[in-house]
């Protein structure tokens, strides 16, 4: 059956086919619908895990005991996974391991635009990359082949594009996949000095396995067509080329690392001209101008960004393509901002309100750095933003620290926001952190984590209690409040960043996207009582609009949860009538 | 229906993802090879959302470049502007009239252009337009905005309605069939 699949689907549907048995994650755009998707076959054992990292560890000890494991992340994930895969590289798997990592080229919503590719060469994995849904899916059958053949590791490299399209694909049938018998073998498995210096050594002779394998791999095609131009590329960049070049030559590479040094060789003497289409780093130019082949990459095309076939056709071929424009018209932009109803939105008005140094992090949150609250100072990786409000503190002092507080959310504080709220604790900080518990992850699309009470099946579990959890890591001060709850909210901060010890204050509401969130239907604002002071409008509602002779509401996007209502002084915001 | 490139431009949260992937299911109904492209993540909360289905025998790249798209169908009247440049020389705009105003305009930054239908009419051959949220609210679901525009593309892709009906009934949640339904033949009486 033929269907039309987002390229995370397909990865999914893919290792459902090779029968996959526990499937980990942590959400993060683009690679999160992967694990979603799995998590609708039954047959496969599937998590959110509170990280990559022990996303990671957990589909390691599950292909050493014997199961098909994929654990899934974008790509700055990867950093956080970084330390465990650099190590299960030398010990190997038994059961096939498959490491799926999504880069944003352009970034279209992370903090960081970096290249995968140089970890597949740093902690010497072989890496494979699709080029669109159908390869998604073959791929990674292809993959977990080569996993279990090779005992590696493979990761398999996503980018935007290809995660988040939906192109065709042909639905096959889940592969019987026994467990593979577990020994025990400490000199495998057991990674100290003595043991390690010889798996090294079985890594070494496996990369030359494997990259005499790329060769003869179908994974790496050549596509001949005009031998004037060949075009040696990847992944999303290859449809991107075909566009461009229309019928010249391509080695279409699937097995990216490490590379067919041979076939490299026989494709470049066969063609005139050789150019080398890869988004990002040049990685493939790099390699292939030592073995001594000359090629047209990176001196004509940029190392950040996303591609496109109009860019090639720019940067390659000189021409200017484009529509109609018209002309003289000031195109206002439009930024992402918080929903109607954010539950941060009362957050934010209060630190504004207190002009505080806010040490940010990644979430939704993320958005209130943005006009027009711009309340954020810092935003650097998950769960930085307790570790370097200490450090702000530590650098500047007391006066300074009163004035700073860490934001972040329920998931990240879980991710990597613990570690540093507990460095603050054992080395005699004074942090005022807030953590928002909106009961979900929100940013990513409504995942569910260890504080929410449910796994990813949607089957209840136990909870986290933040209180007691910040209580057992050594934090006395911890508040429970309300953030629309303005008044209240307001004294608790400014006590809290006064007091002499580290504190936390948890600000509860529930995303306003959940299903069961409820609020009381469209406000309305009174003309006869309004005063144009647009005090309601400092919250940044994208609901409220000023329309030059009267302030109102949009009833179309207002969900009424009257947060407005509470900072207008004159009672001018009242709920809209039938 | 032949090769053609459709844009799909408005508002996160104005529902252009389940509306790229009914005209998506439609294109696999009729044998087409299909590429939809979706943007997730920040765009989501407000921001500017477009999505690109390319229907064709063979399709490489999913992106529509400058000048590329056959039809854009823009939820909103600024997005309509902002993305009009995509058009085909003789490609078909399809506007609903719906003004959201961003950020930078809420708070006074700057402004939101006046005349936008009649600069985009003025400039481009064949521009349709409608009010779909004043129909999808007679319907009884504002929600439904996308459905409306839905239909009017059927109307103007000329393939047969009952393609479109059954796309619908597979991808729209089961409890909302029924006001979908209904939304997408007011949009497609209006083409
Ligand atoms: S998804 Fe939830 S938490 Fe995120 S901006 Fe919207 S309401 Fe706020
Ligand atoms: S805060 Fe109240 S009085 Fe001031 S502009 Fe808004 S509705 Fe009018």
């Amino acid at each position: 059956m033929k269907k039309l699949m987002l390229g995370n689907e397909a990865v999914a549907r893919g290792a459902y086919e090779a029968g996959v048995r526990v499937a980990t994650a942590y959400p993060g755009t683009p690679s999160t619908e992967i694990t979603e998707s799995i998590a609708k076959y039954d047959e496969v054992y599937c998590e959110w895990s509170p990280n990559e990292k022990v996303a990671l560890e957990v589909a390691i000890g599950s292909a050493i005991a014997g199961g098909r494991a994929i654990c899934s992340m974008k790509h700055v994930g990867l950093n956080v996974a970084a330390d465990p895969l650099f190590t299960v590289s030398y010990t190997g798997v038994n059961a096939g391991l498959v490491i799926m990592v999504a880069d944003d080229p352009g970034m279209h919503s992370s903090q960081n635009e970096q290249d995968s590719r140089m970890y597949a060469k740093a902690a010497k994995v072989p890496m494979v990359e699709p080029a669109d849904s159908r390869e998604c899916k073959e791929y990674v059958k292809a993959a977990f082949e080569i996993s279990e053949k090779f005992d590696t590791p493979v990761i398999f490299r996503l980018s935007t594009r290809i995660s988040h399209s939906q192109s065709v694909v042909e639905i096959g049938e889940r592969e019987d996949v026994p467990l593979k018998e577990y020994k025990k073998d400490p000199e495998k498995y057991v990674m100290m000095p003595a043991m390690a210096r010889k798996r090294h050594v079985a890594v070494e002779s496996r990369m030359a396995a494997l990259a005499e394998f790329s060769n003869t791999t179908p994974l790496n095609r050549i596509e001949w067509g005009s031998t004037d131009i060949g075009v040696i590329t990847s992944g999303i960049a290859y449809q991107y080329a075909r566009e461009a070049f229309g019928d010249v030559s391509y080695l279409k590479l699937g097995m990216i690392y490490p590379l067919p040094d041979k076939l490299i060789k026989e494709f470049s003497e066969k063609v005139k001209v050789l150019y080398v289409i890869e988004e990002l780093e040049p990685f493939f130019e790099e390699h292939i101008r030592k073995l001594g082949i000359k090629v047209i990459g990176k001196d004509l095309l940029p190392v950040t960004g996303e591609y496109s076939a109009n860019l090639i056709r720019e940067k390659v071929f000189g021409k200017q393509i484009g529509g109609k424009k018209i002309e003289g018209v000031q195109v206002p932009v439009r930024p992402p901002v918080m929903c109607p109803g954010c539950p941060h939105r009362g957050m934010f008005y209060v630190l504004n309100k207190l002009k505080l140094t806010v040490s940010g992090d990644i979430g939704c949150y993320t958005l209130g750095a943005l006009p027009p609250t711009q309340a954020m100072d810092t935003c650097i990786c998950m769960g930085a933003s307790i570790g370097a409000a200490h450090g702000m503190e530590k650098a500047r002092g007391r006066e300074f620290r009163t004035k700073t507080v860490a934001i972040l959310g329920d998931s990240t504080f879980v991710h990597s926001g613990i570690t540093g709220l507990i460095d603050v604790v054992y080395n005699k900080g004074n942090s005022t952190v807030i953590i928002l518990d909106n009961s979900i992850t929100g940013m990513t699309g409504h995942q569910h984590n260890p504080t929410t009470g449910f796994t990813i099946k949607g089957e209840p579990t136990k909870q986290v209690d933040l209180v007691k959890l910040c209580n057992a890591v050594g934090i006395d001060r911890v508040k429970v409040v309300d953030p629309f709850n303005i008044k209240e909210f307001e004294k608790t901060v400014k006590e809290e960043i006064e007091a002499d010890e580290p504190s936390v204050i948890i600000s509860q509401r529930p995303c306003a996207l959940l299903k069961h969130v409820k609020f009381e239907g469209p406000h309305r604002i009174v003309i006869e009582k309004c005063r144009k002071c647009k005090m309601c409008m400092r919250i940044g509602c994208p609901a409220i609009v000023d329309m030059g002779d009267h302030i109102e509401i949009n009833d179309a996007l207002c969900v009424g949860c009257g947060l407005c209502s509470k900072v207008c002084n004159f009672d001018a915001i009242e709920k809209a009538g039938e | 229906m032949k090769k053609c490139n459709i844009m799909i431009v408005g508002v996160g949260g104005q529902g252009t993802l389940l509306a790229s992937r009914i005209i998506g299911n439609v294109a696999l109904k009729q044998n087409y090879d299909v590429k939809v492209s979706e943007v997730h993540g920040m765009s989501q909360r407000g921001g500017s959302v477009v999505t690109y289905v390319k229907i064709g025998d063979k399709v490489y790249s999913p992106i529509i470049e400058k000048g590329e798209a056959d039809i854009i169908m823009a939820f909103e009247m600024l997005e309509a502007l902002r993305w009009a440049e995509y058009l085909k020389e003789d490609g078909k705009l399809l506007v609903n009239e719906q003004k959201i105003n961003p950020m930078p305009v809420i708070i006074g930054k700057e402004k939101y252009p006046e005349n936008i239908m009649q600069m985009l009419k003025e400039n481009y051959k064949n521009v349709i337009s409608l009010d779909a949220l004043k129909i999808a609210r007679e319907c009884k679901n504002i929600k439904a905005v996308n459905t409306v525009l839905i239909g009017l593309l059927a109307k103007v892709l000329e393939i047969d309605k009952e393609v479109w009906i059954e796309s619908i009934k597979e991808v729209v949640p089961s409890k909302a069939v029924d006001v979908n339904l209904k939304a997408f033949e007011e949009g497609y009486s209006r083409g």
